[in-house]
Formats: structure tokens, C-alpha cells, sequence
């Protein structure tokens, strides 16, 4: 508990620290043990900009049965909340996903609680809801394809994605 | 453990003759091609009751041996009979039978027949016996091409087992199920016995969810393949499909209402996974209820007048019965934490569901009236439940040595059987209705 707590803190502080250089994401893979530069600030903000954050930095991770995104990704969605309230006719799809354990649809509609929360973050951070398609993959495009706990992890994910 | 192997039947000469015919048959009437594997049969256990029966080969045509084989392995595979050797046994359609001798060698039961063939024209000419009661309990005539003579066998079957069970029978009905071979997903129909598959639609997407229409000439199913899932009706007859429900989401869960007319799927357009009905021809889209959380996998009680389906509203996945007209709704599982994909039996009285105990998603079964429970399966990646359409067998999907594969196991629990594919995973199937 106390650490999450310092995580918070330190996490506000950075946030703080690095208000003026707009929204960047933090430390947007905490907890997942894979590596990734932690601030991005000048860097072009371009979805369709491979060496840009909104291209790097997509993916919201969830605990095991939760579906309310992380702390540690706020500043992830608000990165994306920023870009799309300012692009207005940029649309995205938010791609929920689930582990590959128990039944095909009630793992299809957990991963899209999982993206809907993400979108719900987003429209309350002012992105159009005619903006924002929240779907699920279910667990029928896992991106690990083990039976370990990491590999269920690394599954209960939802992308961010720019339309074109 | 009997093992059932139909691949040796492909060693006879006609077969292959045969088989090239039903598929360029198949062809005509269906938008579909063949697929490459059989699937394998295995079967354990024997039922509570096992009725002694023998079958003899029907004489005047070789196909005879074969159309026996055939009303052999179905009725071994419902694991009500045990089969009692006819060798030797040379009796027509017309042969007075001798009820004693057949007593004597263990035959309740003696199935029997004659078969002629003319300008390609097969004649099946089949007579049930009872030695007990000395009496013939059944006499049919049927007539068709080379083509038609492995459905008239399972006609055949179906019969015996009727007769003898007072059930119907199955042998002539279809499964439906999605094959994934690497990247490549495959919506395969089957006969009953996992012979004479065809690939209704082949896709680099998932493929998930399919429901027979009432009458067996439709597919409803789940398609990834524009990136995010859309519910398809396809006639099998044709190939013909269009999206029934493409809405602004999620579409998936499609289930038939019992009339035909009706589907109900679900939707994520208004927030997360919701229940809605909707006619066959995407007309008249209507929410069922309003939940605060997901709801999912709905299926039509047999009257049509309510769905079960599957809800995390009270916390953890469990089973509930919504009644169409008053929206109302009550949770009918109770055992366990994780009770998901319910299917309902033919007569309504007999939930089928997965459900998860120890680490284990196994196949369990609820008594509607009295709510009793009993686990059919061990797990421990049991899935997909559905009953055959006698209601005495439920179909699901199984994780069997590492191989994904189809199961189906009677609702006492003792007779389990596998269906496995050569070269792929077997998931989501579903049986289909009676269609004769």
C-alpha cells in the first residue's frame, strides 16, 4: 500500500514538474517490467509518426478483473485526450482484449469494458464520443500466446488506435 | 476405450468414389468446398442401459456392407447399444427371420435389409426385429443415389434408435463449428458423426459464435474480419450472407428466437455489452433490459417467451432467465463463481453451462425445476455447450492432450466421445436442429 502510494506521489510530482511541457506520458509501462523511454517532451506529436508518443505509447495494461484504468495511465489517456480534442476530426478505435481463459463472448465483452473505460476517461476529458469506437478483440488476437500469469497480463490490454 | 476409426472405411475401393461424388453433389447445393481432414472419432464409457443389437450387413449390393457400417458406428457412438456380431448372416428384406437363434446369440435386436442398385438408383429396403418379442418392429423402403446412401444409413440409425428408445434420433443431423488452422479460420458444418465436412466461409479473422437458424438453412455467427466483430446470417444452401448487426461496437452473441424470426444479440453501442432482440431482416432493433453491467450469451427458452444468458451483475459471471415481455430478470446458477455459456434443453428442463471449480472450466448441468446440479466433465478447458436435439447429448469444445477438440458427452455423464481434427484447433460448436 505504501508504495502504491510513493508510486502516486512521485507520479503527481513528475506530472507537475513537467505540466508546462504539455501532457507527456509517464512511465506509461509501470508495473510491467518492459522497458521505454519515460518522457517524450518536443517530440511531434503524430499518430501516423512512428518515433512519435502517440504511436508509442498506446496501450492501457489492467489488473486481473479490473476494468478501471491504472493511475499510472492517466497521463497516457490524457496524452491522446489532448491530440483528439484538438484534431477533431481524427477518429480512433480503443481495442479491449482479454485472456485467453473461460468463454470466447464473456471474454469478448470483458475486453470491451476494458476499452470502454478508456473511452469513458476520454470523453470526460473532452474527446467527442462520435470520435472514439470502443470494441473488443475478446481473446481472439492475444498478443502472448502462453499459459503464464505475464502472459495473461500482457492480454488484459486495450490499444489505442488512429484511423485512418 | 473404443476406438471408433471411419478412416479405415476409406480403404474400400467405392469409397473414394463415393466421397467425390457427395462432394461434387455438395457442391451444387452448397456455396462450399470441401474441407481436407475427417475428423476422428473416440469414444469411453457405456450407457446406464445398453441395448443388445445385432446388424447385418443388407445383401444384393456390396454398398450394403457399407450402409451397415454406418448404422453400426452410429448407434456404438450414442453408447446405448452394444453390438452383437451378424457375420456370416445372409438375410434379405423379405427372410423369414428365426427370432430364437438370434435370442440365443445375445440379440434383442436384429437389423437387417436388402439393397439393389438400378441405372444408379439405389433401393434400401430395411427391417427392425425384436427376438424377445418375436415381432417386427419396423419396415422402410428408401431410394436414392450412390451419393444419398450414407443419409439414408443415418436415416437408418435414426429409426432403430427410436424405435428401440422411444428417442428420437440424431444420426442425421449436423454439427457447426470453427476450425483454426494457424491464421486461417474455417466455418465448418458436419454430419453428426464429424464426417462429410464443408467450409461454410474461410477467413483470416476470427470467426466465432455460430447459431443455427430452427429450420438448419442458416448460420448465424461472429466475423473479426472487418477488425472488429459483426454478426453475419449466411444460407448455407447458397453462401448468400449480409451483417445482420454492424452497429457503432461490439456485435456478437447472435442466437435464434425458436419461430426464426427473431435473433437476439449483443451490443456495446450504448456503453458495454447489452441484450437486444432484432428481426432476421436487421428490422426492429430493441433493447431487453437495461444492466448495469455485462450481460451476454443469450439463448431463447424452447416457448420463446424468455432468454437465459450470462451477467456479472451480481459480481461474478453467473446464469440468469430474463422474461421477454416484462424485462424482468432472475438468477437461476448459484454453485460456484464463474458459471457462464448457458445452453437450454430441448424439453426446457435441463441448463447446461460452464463452469469453473478449482482452476477447471468443466460442463455442468442444472435441473431447472429442482435446481440439482451434476458435472458431466472434468475440464479442464471445457467450452461452447450445446444439446443435441433429442436433448440426450451435449456438444462442447475440449482441450485433450494439448489438441483442441469437440467432445460430446450424454447427459448421465457416462458416455463421452471425441471428435478430432488432423491439423487444426476445433472450437465453438454448436449442434444443429432436426431437419427431417
Amino acid at each position: 500500500m505504501s508504495s502504491r502510494i510513493a508510486k502516486s506521489l512521485s507520479i503527481a510530482a513528475l506530472a507537475a514538474t513537467l505540466a508546462a511541457c504539455s501532457s507527456v506520458p509517464l512511465d506509461q509501462n509501470a508495473g510491467k517490467g518492459s522497458g521505454s523511454e519515460g518522457a517524450n517532451a518536443g517530440q511531434v506529436m503524430d499518430p501516423f509518426n512512428p518515433q512519435s508518443p502517440l504511436a508509442q505509447q498506446r496501450s492501457v495494461y489492467f489488473e486481473f478483473n479490473s476494468y478501471v484504468v491504472p493511475d499510472q495511465y492517466r497521463n497516457l489517456v490524457e496524452m491522446h485526450s489532448s491530440y483528439l480534442t484538438s484534431h477533431a476530426q481524427q477518429k480512433i478505435r480503443i481495442e479491449g482484449n482479454a485472456d485467453a481463459r473461460g468463454s470466447s463472448e464473456y471474454n469478448l465483452a470483458l475486453g470491451q469494458r476494458r476499452s470502454d473505460a478508456v473511452a469513458r476517461m476520454m470523453t470526460l476529458l473532452g474527446v467527442h464520443s462520435d470520435q472514439i469506437e470502443a470494441i473488443s478483440f475478446g481473446k481472439e488476437r492475444p498478443k502472448a500466446l502462453g499459459n503464464t500469469e505475464a502472459d495473461y497480463a500482457e492480454n488484459r490490454r486495450a490499444d489505442i488506435v488512429y484511423q485512418r | 476405450m473404443t476406438v471408433v476409426t471411419f478412416a479405415k472405411a476409406a480403404s474400400r475401393g467405392s469409397w473414394r468414389t463415393w466421397l467425390s461424388g457427395l462432394v461434387m453433389l455438395l457442391a451444387t447445393f452448397f456455396a462450399a468446398t470441401q474441407a481436407n481432414a475427417q475428423l476422428r472419432v473416440d469414444m469411453s464409457g457405456v450407457g446406464a442401459t445398453q441395448y443388445p443389437i445385432a446388424i447385418a450387413d443388407f445383401s444384393g449390393d456390396p454398398q450394403g456392407q457399407y450402409v451397415a457400417e454406418v448404422i453400426r458406428a452410429d448407434l456404438t457412438r450414442s453408447g446405448q447399444f452394444r453390438l452383437i456380431s451378424a457375420a456370416g448372416a445372409s438375410l434379405t428384406a423379405e427372410t423369414p427371420v428365426s427370432y430364437d437363434d438370434w435370442r440365443s446369440r445375445g440379440a434383442d435386436y436384429l437389423a437387417y435389409g436388402s439393397i439393389s442398385q438400378s441405372g444408379g438408383q439405389y433401393s434400401v429396403s430395411y427391417r427392425l426385429g425384436d427376438s424377445v418379442r418375436k415381432s417386427q418392429l419396423d419396415g422402410v423402403a428408401f431410394t436414392g443415389s450412390e451419393k444419398e446412401l450414407r443419409r439414408i444409413a443415418h436415416q437408418i440409425a435414426d429409426r432403430i434408435y427410436e424405435k428401440i428408445t422411444g428417442v428420437r434420433g440424431v444420426f442425421s443431423t449436423r454439427i457447426a463449428y470453427v476450425l483454426q488452422k494457424g491464421n486461417t479460420y474455417e466455418l465448418q458444418i458436419a454430419d453428426a458423426d464429424g464426417q462429410n465436412p464443408q467450409v461454410m466461409l474461410r477467413s483470416k479473422h476470427s470467426i466465432i459464435s455460430p447459431s443455427w437458424s430452427p429450420d438448419g438453412k442458416k448460420l448465424a455467427y461472429v466475423s473479426f474480419e472487418s477488425n472488429k466483430p459483426v454478426v453475419y446470417i449466411q444460407t448455407l444452401a447458397t453462401g448468400q450472407r449480409f451483417p445482420i448487426a454492424n452497429f457503432k461496437g461490439n456485435n456478437s452473441a447472435p442466437t435464434w428466437s425458436p419461430n426464426g424470426q427473431q435473433l437476439a444479440v449483443v451490443l456495446s453501442r450504448d456503453s458495454i455489452s447489452q441484450i437486444y432482440t432484432i428481426n432476421a431482416d436487421g428490422s426492429n432493433l430493441r433493447r431487453v433490459m437495461r444492466s448495469p453491467l455485462i450481460d451476454t450469451e443469450p439463448q431463447y427458452t424452447p416457448d420463446g417467451g424468455s432468454l437465459v444468458f450470462t451477467s456479472d451483475r451480481g459480481g461474478a459471471p453467473q446464469i440468469y432467465r430474463v422474461d421477454l415481455a416484462s424485462g424482468n430478470a432472475q438468477r437461476i446458477t448459484f454453485n460456484g463463481s464463474y458459471n457462464v455459456s448457458p445452453a437450454i434443453s430441448p424439453d426446457a428442463k435441463n441448463l447446461a453451462y460452464v463452469t469453473r471449480r478449482d482452476g477447471a472450466f468443466r460442463i455442468g448441468m442444472q435441473n431447472m425445476s429442482t435446481g440439482g446440479e451434476q458435472l458431466l466433465t472434468a475440464g479442464p478447458d471445457d467450452e461452447s455447450p450445446s444439446f443435441a436435439p433429442n436433448g440426450m447429448q451435449i456438444l462442447y469444445s475440449s482441450v485433450q492432450g494439448g489438441r483442441s477438440v469437440l467432445a460430446v458427452v450424454s447427459i448421465d455423464g457416462r458416455v463421452r466421445q471425441t471428435l478430432s481434427a488432423l491439423d487444426g484447433k476445433v472450437r465453438e460448436p454448436t449442434w444443429g436442429p432436426f431437419t427431417n
